[in-house]
């Protein structure tokens, strides 16, 4: 029996998510084709360089914000109902919840749009970190509020199934899958309090005239406070795939379930009390919070090494029960043909180099060098561009089977499409690393500037464009071949055989292996608390001492020229 | 619970090499005097920083012998001094910059050095930095401030101390 069989009324739901997701993904991505060609100066006929602004906040929202979190929604609720073989409790209710995002992400999505039609009154031309005093349309604040808000719901729903589930099973431990699902989300509640405040008592009420002013350093901070974290919202999904699925599809077993839930503590405890690292260049802001982050930020890598053994072993072991041998001959018995396979490994291999360029970005001292640059792009387009939004395409192939109960068409499109993806942002993220070190700017439309020379470096500014030009284009390919393999698969007729399943092996070293003490998630959630009282507690007391609202901002809506 | 020998030995690594990162920002402050920005600017009114208390009107400023101080305003979409024209120094000299924002949020990147700091309305942004040689450089706004975003420049020139008139400088107040 398939999961759409199992459990119909999550199939749906899932299914529901997942094309908004895509749908998202399409959109975001051409977005990206556009910002790709019209920076480096290769062709700049779509929009203007006012109006490349638009289609950034557009490829910002859409991608990091939409298409993440729809897509994590199917994935958990797939994961939550799989691994506690039991339905949601009340599918109507998550439908409400699904139509509440799907509603912020209409009213953000169509306001961010309207600074593209001069006759539409909205716009929200403010990027996806929305920095006060920019003031976008308040129909923009709305759509984050829902969007937030729905998410917690959604969250919700996964909570109260694993709450019924525990009041059967008071002696389980807590099937890995849940386990994930429950840390990432308990995670997000601890993190999205930054934001919601930001929006809800600040922005919000400032673009309706309610208040006056907003303290743009006290409402950034808010930011950051969600800032990184959402970070690890995109990457814990990314995680949870790898660890409890490509195992599977390397023929073998999860190496270690205890250090897959040790690792999923250490992300809820470390991953909000970091948000300093991204105003290490502000003003106003005591360097001793500023270091303090900078520690935490360093004790985050360790999750992120361990899950790097722990894949790459995992993997090693599905190559040797296939057959592999030797001390790295074994690679060449992975399943390189299967796309659900080669994306997630291509993916996990690409976040290995992002790892490596987000410890220079956590360096406190040589972030001054990097800030703002290229670089930072070229940074995250390696981590959620490609570790999670590579891993969901990839998923995707192996999942989206067995929701809809059709079998994967264009297979060898599919099979391409993942190394098609890996050569795109290899080209874009090397170019775009190197010229961040000379000091070109991120988010410019056009970063040609008269008399000033980005120089001393490798290659040359000539030789970056053509490579992100090049990138670029190839990973809209890329998306244009995943697109059409789903849309294919969708179309096409149930029945036949699926030739995939979502029975998951047990791991070598099992749950049994694991202190009990891992599955207490109040304890966890309360350390993890008390850690951001540690870091935050003092900096927004200071920022908020002097006044909520002072220095105060006045608005500066995004449609007013000076 | 068990660990693989492994995984205890790339434990001990992965430790070892977060110790070492944080070992080396704190060298770098400590003993090589990297100072992150930080509050010692103070602050400014935010829709005002010239007419603020502790804020000197745009320009240079003589502060003593081989010490500069430079008060820049960033505003959509240009830097006082430095767009119209260009900011100009002494090389030998030991330079602060005051950086304020007279709108939005901007970026003030000296472009191919580490100074870079956020013009956030409301703060002061402090940097010193030493400048050994004569160079002319490029400033950029690195934040998003608005559609004419990217024509945001300006230009740093330090100068051969023979060659330094002084002619743009005031004697600090």
């Amino acid at each position: 029996m398939t999961f759409v069989d199992d459990y119909p009324a999550a199939a749906k739901i899932t299914r529901w998510q997942f094309l908004v997701a895509f749908a998202a993904l399409g959109v975001g991505g051409l977005f990206g084709l556009i910002q790709a060609l019209h920076r480096t100066g290769v062709f700049r006929g779509f929009v203007s360089s006012g109006d490349y602004y638009t289609v950034l906040t557009g490829h910002g929202v859409l991608l990091a914000l939409v298409f993440t979190t729809f897509f994590l929604s199917g994935l958990f609720t797939w994961g939550v109902t799989r691994s506690l073989e039991r339905d949601l409790p009340n599918p109507t209710r998550v439908k409400v919840w699904f139509g509440m995002l799907l509603a912020g992400t209409i009213l953000a999505a169509v306001t961010i749009l309207g600074g593209l039609v001069p006759s539409m009154p909205f716009e929200a031309d403010v990027l996806f970190t929305f920095y006060a005093p920019l003031q976008a349309h308040p129909a923009f604040y709305v759509g984050l509020v829902l969007l937030i808000v729905g998410s917690w719901l959604i969250g919700a729903e996964w909570i109260l199934t694993f709450r019924e589930w525990r009041a059967e099973n008071p002696d389980s431990r807590i099937p890995l899958q849940t386990f994930m699902v429950m840390a990432t989300m308990l995670m997000w509640y601890l993190s999205t309090l930054g934001v919601a405040v930001e929006v809800l008592f600040f922005l919000l009420p400032w673009s309706l005239g309610l208040i006056g002013t907003v303290d743009p350093l006290l409402t950034r901070t808010l930011f950051w406070y969600f800032g990184h974290p959402v970070v690890y919202f995109w990457l814990m999904p990314a995680y949870f795939v790898w660890y409890t699925i490509l195992p599977k599809l390397s023929g073998g077993r999860l190496f270690s379930d205890p250090l897959a839930r040790i690792v999923f503590v250490l992300f809820l405890l470390l991953s909000t009390p970091v948000g300093f690292h991204h105003q290490y260049l502000d003003p106003g802001i005591p360097s001793g919070f500023k270091f303090l982050a900078m520690t935490n930020t360093m004790f985050l890598l360790l999750p992120s090494l361990l899950t790097a053994f722990t894949v790459v072993a995992s993997m090693e072991h599905g190559a040797r029960q296939r057959g592999g041998q030797g001390r790295l001959a074994w690679l060449k018995s992975l399943p390189w043909d299967n796309p659900a396979f080669a994306g997630c490994a291509l993916a996990g291999l690409m976040f290995a180099a992002g790892g490596f360029s987000g410890m220079i970005n956590a360096g406190m001292n040589i972030n001054y060098l990097i800030h703002n640059t290229l670089w930072v792009p070229g940074h995250f387009h390696l981590t959620v561009g490609t570790a999670t939004a590579l891993t969901f395409m990839a998923i995707s192939y192996w999942l989206v089977p067995q929701v809809t109960g059709k079998k994967l068409r264009w297979r060898g499109v599919a099979t391409i499409q993942p190394y098609v993806w890996f050569l795109g942002m290899g080209l874009m993220s090397n170019a775009m690393h190197r010229a961040g070190l000379v000091g070109v700017p991120r988010r410019t439309a056009e970063p040609q500037y008269q008399n000033i020379d980005f120089g001393g470096v490798v290659g040359g500014i000539g030789e970056m464009r053509v490579q992100i030009a090049l990138g670029g284009t190839l990973l809209f390919v890329a998306l244009a071949l995943f697109l059409g393999v789903m849309g294919a698969t969708w179309l096409g007729h149930r029945g036949g055989t699926l030739r995939v399943n979502g029975s998951i092996p047990e791991p070598l070293s099992g749950s049994e292996h694991a202190p009990k003490v891992l599955d207490n998630l109040r304890l966890w959630l309360a350390v993890a608390a008390l850690l951001v009282v540690i870091a935050y507690g003092l900096p927004l007391w200071g920022l908020a001492s002097d006044g909520l609202l002072a220095p105060g901002s006045s608005p500066v809506p995004v449609s007013l020229l000076p | 619970m068990e660990i693989h020998r492994f995984e205890k030995g790339w434990l001990f690594a992965s430790v070892l090499l977060i110790v070492g990162f944080v070992a080396t920002v704190t060298y770098g402050g400590v003993v090589g005097g990297v100072q992150m920005v930080d509050d010692a600017g103070g602050q400014v009114f935010a829709d005002d920083p010239v007419n603020s208390p502790n804020f000197e009107d745009p320009g240079v400023y003589r502060s003593g012998p081989g010490e500069y101080d430079v008060y820049v305003v960033a505003k959509r979409f240009a830097f006082e001094p430095g767009s119209e024209s260009p900011i100009r120094v002494p090389a030998g000299s030991n330079v602060t910059f005051y950086v304020a924002s007279a709108d939005v949020v901007h970026g003030f990147e000296v472009v191919g050095t580490n100074v870079n700091a956020m013009a956030i309305p409301g703060q002061i942004a402090r940097l010193e930095v030493r400048f050994d040689e004569a160079a002319e450089y490029g400033i950029v706004c690195n934040e998003y401030c608005g559609a004419a975003h990217h024509t945001m420049a300006g230009q740093l020139h330090v100068v051969p101390q023979d060659e330094f008139d002084g002619g743009n400088v005031t004697e600090a107040p």
